[in-house]
């Protein structure tokens, strides 16, 4: 479980995010949503500690992460997976190398065991046969998968993913939201998902917050946010003109 | 301006320290700086040789040129040949050139690590970004730096004597005694010492440009034009500094 409480980010004298609560539950896929630059991103990092908070805390399982010192965020960190949204696999290394990477730096294992959980994390994204190609020479789609892959490489019990959909076709969005919540589902990871596509809300979104200009305007889940009457959620979730007029119907 | 320059120098050393760090596991350091000594250092040989050369052509054909006078004997333009590509052409020049290929490298890729959030991967899974990316080169840099500037010495002066002789500027006895004449081999381990000073400057600014780069493309273009002409004026000025502090 994540819990974020009252968290206020400032860039300058331009407030970026206020007064921001949330809690992530275990095994459940937490999204926050919004439009692009109510502040999404910028909580996110804040999350994971790229950014710092001006105020307020953030606690995983109970650990408060604001308070830690940099050798403590790394053991936190340790436990995280993150999804960027341009993937961010590194350029020099090879698809099955982007996996084994982390599994290198922070395990003992052997070469041919790390090999073999590479291989199983890669086939759990349903990529086989690109082992040895370079990102440069793999669609968006699998780079999006490949980066879930090397996420979950080392088992993390936190998993944030920024966007996860951008860029990609409907369909190909589609597979990586079934595969978030799949993985969600079957490691028990709390998972927190930073979006402003509607069909991800509606496929994975077990619990939802809504950021409106910084602040949270509204919190709940999938099922909940379509008669909603909060005019901004209403807004955001019945913006294309086909679903005003579904909401008239 | 004044505020601007010391901010810059206490990120610069912030970064250093977070560089020098100590590392999550050695062994992949260690494979990493021989990565880095291939990039950074062998990739450089072709250019560093085929200029050293040429470099040694002219400065022994424009010695002869202008050691006319009947008082100045022949085999000094070995002495100057000799002399001219040991203590400055060779560290200082190949420096100045190692800054606009190496440091253009370095600050490019790590800026579109930056841009492409690969350096935050890094910081995500647990690793020191800047340990993990910025000490392998500038480890790599201090190693194989002096051996290039050995290699284009003896380049120079070799390319002086095949040269001088070609175009008649020098004999091939005259060369061979002035570049053996007064040789103080303190000279060879003076300019040694400087390239390695050059090469920490070469990829610790570069790195600092490359790392903080924040945008698009356009900036890290920008940063990498920075590295390069940041890099080359620290090293005239270390230049300037270790020539009083060793030479004089």
């Amino acid at each position: 479980m994540i819990e974020v409480k009252n968290i206020s980010k400032k860039f300058g004298e331009r407030t970026v995010i206020k007064d921001f609560s949330f809690t992530a539950e275990k095994g459940k896929t937490n999204l926050i949503i919004g439009e692009s630059g109510s502040g999404k991103s910028v909580t996110i990092k804040c999350m994971v500690g790229l950014l710092e908070a001006d105020t307020g805390e953030i606690l995983y399982d109970g650990r408060n992460f604001t308070a830690m010192n940099l050798q403590q965020k790394k053991q936190v960190r340790k436990e995280i997976g993150m999804l960027f949204q341009g993937s961010a696999l590194f350029d020099s290394m090879t698809v099955e190398e982007n996996v084994i990477f982390p599994l290198r730096m922070f395990t003992n294992m052997r070469e041919d065991e790390m090999r073999e959980r590479a291989n199983f994390c890669l086939s759990r994204v349903n990529i086989n046969n690109a082992n040895k190609l370079f990102p440069a020479e793999i669609s968006g789609g699998m780079k999006k998968r490949v980066a879930i892959a090397r996420a979950i490489s080392v088992q993390p019990k936190y998993l944030f993913c920024d966007e996860p959909n951008s860029g990609l076709d409907p369909r190909t969005s589609l597979l990586i939201d079934d595969l978030i919540k799949e993985i969600t589902d079957e490691y028990q990871i709390t998972t927190v998902v930073i979006t402003h596509d509607m069909n991800s809300v509606m496929e994975i979104g077990d619990k939802i917050a809504f950021i409106f200009k910084g602040e949270k305007a509204w919190e709940g889940t999938n099922k909940e946010i379509l008669d909603t009457d909060n005019e901004r959620v209403v807004d955001f979730v019945y913006a294309a003109k086909f679903m005003k007029a579904l909401r008239k119907k | 301006m004044i505020s601007s320059v010391f901010y810059h120098l206490g990120k610069y050393y912030q970064l250093m320290g977070r560089a020098f760090s100590r590392p999550e596991k050695g062994s992949i350091y260690r494979k990493q700086i021989f990565i880095e000594i291939e990039n950074i250092g062998l990739s450089s040989l072709g250019i560093v040789a085929i200029i050293s050369l040429f470099m040694g052509a002219v400065v022994t054909i424009q010695s002869a040129f202008n050691f006319e006078s009947p008082l100045i004997p022949l085999y000094a333009v070995g002495v100057a040949a000799r002399d001219s590509m040991i203590l400055e052409f060779s560290p200082t020049m190949i420096s100045l050139i190692l800054a606009g290929k190496v440091g253009s490298n370095i600050a490019s890729e790590l800026g579109s690590m930056r841009v492409s959030e690969q350096i935050d991967a890094l910081e995500i899974m647990g690793i020191n970004s800047a340990g993990y990316l910025i000490f392998p080169k500038i480890i790599a840099s201090i190693l194989i730096n002096p051996f290039l500037i050995a290699i284009s010495m003896v380049l120079g002066i070799f390319g002086g004597y095949i040269f001088g002789i070609l175009t008649g500027a020098v004999t091939e006895h005259e060369y061979m005694y002035g570049i053996q004449y007064d040789f103080r081999p303190y000279n060879v381990a003076y300019a040694l010492i400087k390239t390695v000073f050059f090469a920490f400057i070469i990829s610790s600014v570069s790195s600092y440009y490359g790392y903080y780069a924040n945008g698009g493309a356009l900036e890290v273009g920008k940063n990498s034009t920075k590295a390069v002409v940041y890099s080359c004026i620290w090293i005239l000025i270390a230049n300037f500094v270790t020539t009083q502090l060793f030479l004089i």
